[in-house]
């Protein structure tokens, strides 16, 4: 049986988008994705040292990346703080969803810290976490082969859909939940995980899906990071008219 | 044939496609992929004939051989001071390299710089790995006493100095402060009043938000005199 | 980043690091509601200047405690995110942030800010738990009084999850019952610096404070919780002069609610 989304959306349509980048100050670089209520921060710190030393790498800096959910941000009862599995876990994915675009060859022996946060959520948060990371580190002004877009498909019943929201993911018929991210000029893939049971045709339909989603997803990203760097220019052009600067954000 | 996807001072992001076909060299912050040359980081496109370049707009200090920094001291060994210059790993300035005087062996070295004090001092030697030797000997070089501190985004360090020195010099005449600035994108700035260091460190500040922008000068010396008008807050 | 001793000269020349009196706080002062309106019962995020703060609240039912079975409870809790500065590093929750979250749960708790009958569903069987978690986005100074008003605002955002049989939560449905305020408590810090009092502190004044007094005012002016930080001594006087500017600083910080 064919699922209808109850949202309206077709399945290959993704929740509206909002980007923003720049949003802690105290941060080198940061951002805020929003995927349908799905909000993500990421600040990102360093390069600094790296402690404990046998950690450093005398070649390039390291990456590391932490994932948290705010207590009150998850669907049920409040979520304990402090590091969970599963929170690990994540912070680990996300990190080899971004290592492959950035360069760190030029800071030996320092780590760059990647801090996301969630404020609220409503499914696909590693998803949002690595698109707001991602813009979080072009915006420190970091050498990056590309950006990454990051975007779950899956199953709900027996339908390839892109983007499942949380009651997707709980379906009573059964789904199943593809997280991926893409470097998106080469379309090569830098997180995969899989929950649930899926046919390789089916997967490979739902690959389709998150190919041309990410694709959406970068034009958005793009959008927010010239946004912020534009602004200023905007703001004082030569004529002396002042127009807001762009919010970045934009409905897909 | 090339072609090229951008013009001149577009603001580029990474994973841009800035020209196609082999015309075109990628140069600084762009990289050569397949028959495209590609952004790497955000900045601002710079073409130069066949060069296309992407200057950053934001980004890391990375020290470079004779950078003049202002650091801090953050240790002082029997031997060594160790300082911040914004860069993740401590520089370290030996003893020999802090000062012309004669130590007696065993001397108290925090009694020429001591933790927390400001020096400008000049990068004399980076390795590989990263490793930064500090000297303070040359001319100019000292400890900072007294004044404040203004940080920026090191890149932007070329337009606060402007050409032979000129914005600074204009920042300088304007609010009476001594300034000293630091490749590390540090600005040590020293005036009469606590009015005058705030109105030059608002005018440097202003340099940084507007730095990729034409007529830089004017838009800061307009400030300036608007401010010297109105008076202190 | 400062020259040592920078923030004590200026405060002798009667001037502060950003150029502000010494009683004003820093522009803009906002509070923006049902920022997590998805996931918490309550939402609210705070911005005093360069300082940003989140905080939620959600509920949970428990059984009493013994001794008071006639009564709901809540919980404070505040995380020094290492996405908000520099400063903040991973791991169990620091000093700083214990110290926070127990200013903030004071200033509700002791001072009766809600009435805790009315959090008791059934005498010594059902309580509501309430669970307020204070989390700073970025962190520029004074969060104290920032991490207070956000807490209660998100206090006053919050309504009652719906409770079906055998008292499940339904977290999804969120009823149209208010929380039980008797009254909004709000916070307001003064800093000691060598004899000056100011108010919302950067970073950098904190880190120069000889003295700090967190005091919470009911909404009649009365002082509901205090807390003195700092390695330094105060004179009665004062005490009193830092309670007096706190009390008109704090009324205007209410009018943002």
């Amino acid at each position: 049986m064919t699922y209808i989304r109850t949202d309206g959306r077709k399945v290959n349509d993704l929740r509206p988008m909002e980007a923003k980048v720049g949003v802690i100050k105290n941060a080198r670089g940061s951002a805020m994705f929003k995927i349908g209520k799905t909000i993500a921060y990421a600040a990102v710190y360093g390069p600094r040292e790296m402690h404990p030393k046998f950690m450093q790498n005398v070649e390039r800096g390291t990456l590391r990346c932490n994932y948290n959910m705010m207590a009150f941000s998850g669907s049920g009862n409040r979520v304990r703080p402090g590091p969970s599995r599963r929170s690990k876990e994540i912070g680990l994915v996300t990190q080899n969803a971004l290592a492959p675009v950035i360069d760190l060859t030029e800071y030996p022996k320092t780590v760059v810290d990647v801090y996301i946060e969630l404020l609220q959520t409503d499914a696909g948060t590693r998803c949002a976490g690595i698109c707001a990371a991602s813009l979080a580190l072009a915006d420190a002004g970091f050498k990056m082969k590309d950006l990454v877009c990051a975007v779950s498909c899956g199953l709900v019943g027996d339908t390839p859909v892109l983007d499942l929201d949380y009651s997707e993911e709980a379906y009573e018929g059964g789904a199943v939940d593809v997280p991926m991210a893409m470097i998106p000029r080469t379309g090569e893939i830098t997180l995969m995980q899989l929950d649930g049971v899926i046919s390789r045709e089916q997967l490979q339909r739902a690959m389709e899906l998150a190919r041309e989603g990410c694709q959406k997803i970068y034009e958005v990203q793009k959008e927010a990071l010239r946004a912020k760097f534009s602004s200023m220019e905007v703001e004082a052009g030569e004529t002396g008219v002042s127009s807001p600067p762009s919010k970045g954000n934009r409905e897909a | 044939m090339g072609k090229l996807n951008v013009e001149e001072k577009t603001i580029v992001v990474p994973g841009d496609v800035l020209a196609e076909g082999m015309d075109y060299l990628p140069a600084g912050g762009a990289f050569r992929e397949n028959d495209k040359v590609i952004s790497a980081q955000v900045g601002v496109v710079e073409i130069n004939g066949r060069l296309v370049k992407v200057m950053p707009l934001a980004g890391a200090y990375v020290p470079r051989k004779d950078d003049i920094v202002i650091g801090r001291v953050s240790d002082v060994s029997y031997s060594n001071w160790f300082v911040d210059i914004g860069y993740a790993i401590d520089a370290v300035m030996s003893l020999k390299e802090g000062t012309t005087e004669f130590v007696e062996r065993g001397a108290e070295l925090s009694e020429f710089y001591g933790i927390g004090d400001f020096v400008v001092a000049r990068v004399s030697n980076v390795t590989k790995s990263k490793m930064i030797d500090l000297s303070m000997k040359g001319p100019g070089l000292r400890k900072l006493i007294g004044g404040k501190i203004t940080t920026i985004c090191p890149i932007k360090v070329p337009r606060v100095i402007g050409k032979q020195g000129s914005m600074v010099s204009m920042i300088k005449d304007y609010t009476g402060c001594q300034i000293i600035v630091g490749q590390n994108g540090r600005i040590w700035l020293s005036g009469k009043t606590p009015e005058d260091e705030f109105l030059a460190s608002e005018a440097i500040k202003l340099i940084e938000e507007k730095a990729h922008m034409s007529g830089l000068t004017d838009i800061v010396k307009e400030f300036l005199e608007k401010r010297k008008k109105e008076g202190p807050k | 980043m400062v020259p040592k001793n920078y923030i004590q000269t200026l405060a002798k020349k009667n001037t502060r690091a950003d150029g502000r009196k010494f009683d004003e706080f820093r522009k803009p002062i906002t509070v923006e509601y049902s920022v997590s309106a998805k996931s918490a019962e309550g939402s609210a995020r705070v911005t005093i200047g360069d300082t940003v703060v989140v905080a939620g609240v959600k509920t949970e039912l428990a059984t009493p405690y013994p001794d008071s079975p006639d009564e709901g409870s809540i919980m404070v809790n505040a995380e020094l995110l290492p996405m908000s500065s520099p400063e903040f590093e991973s791991g169990p929750p620091s000093i700083d942030s214990i110290e926070l979250s127990r200013v903030v749960d004071r200033g509700i708790r002791e001072s009766k800010a809600l009435d805790f009958k009315k959090l008791c569903l059934r005498v010594g069987e059902k309580m509501w738990i309430i669970m307020i978690d204070i989390y700073p986005i970025n962190a520029s100074g004074n969060l104290f009084d920032a991490a207070a008003l956000a807490a209660v605002a998100a206090l006053k955002n919050a309504k009652f999850p719906k409770v079906g049989e055998k008292d499940v939560i339904d977290y999804k449905n969120l009823s149209d019952k208010s929380l039980p305020f008797t009254f909004m408590p709000v916070s307001c810090t003064v800093l000691k610096i060598g004899d000056k009092f100011l108010v919302d502190p950067i970073r950098d004044e904190e880190l120069a404070a000889d003295a700090r007094l967190s005091v919470t005012f009911t909404e009649e002016g009365k002082i509901c919780a205090m807390q003195k930080g700092g390695q330094k001594q105060l004179t009665h006087d004062e005490v009193l002069a830092m309670i007096d500017l706190a009390a008109v600083k704090a009324a205007e910080l209410r009018k943002c609610l």
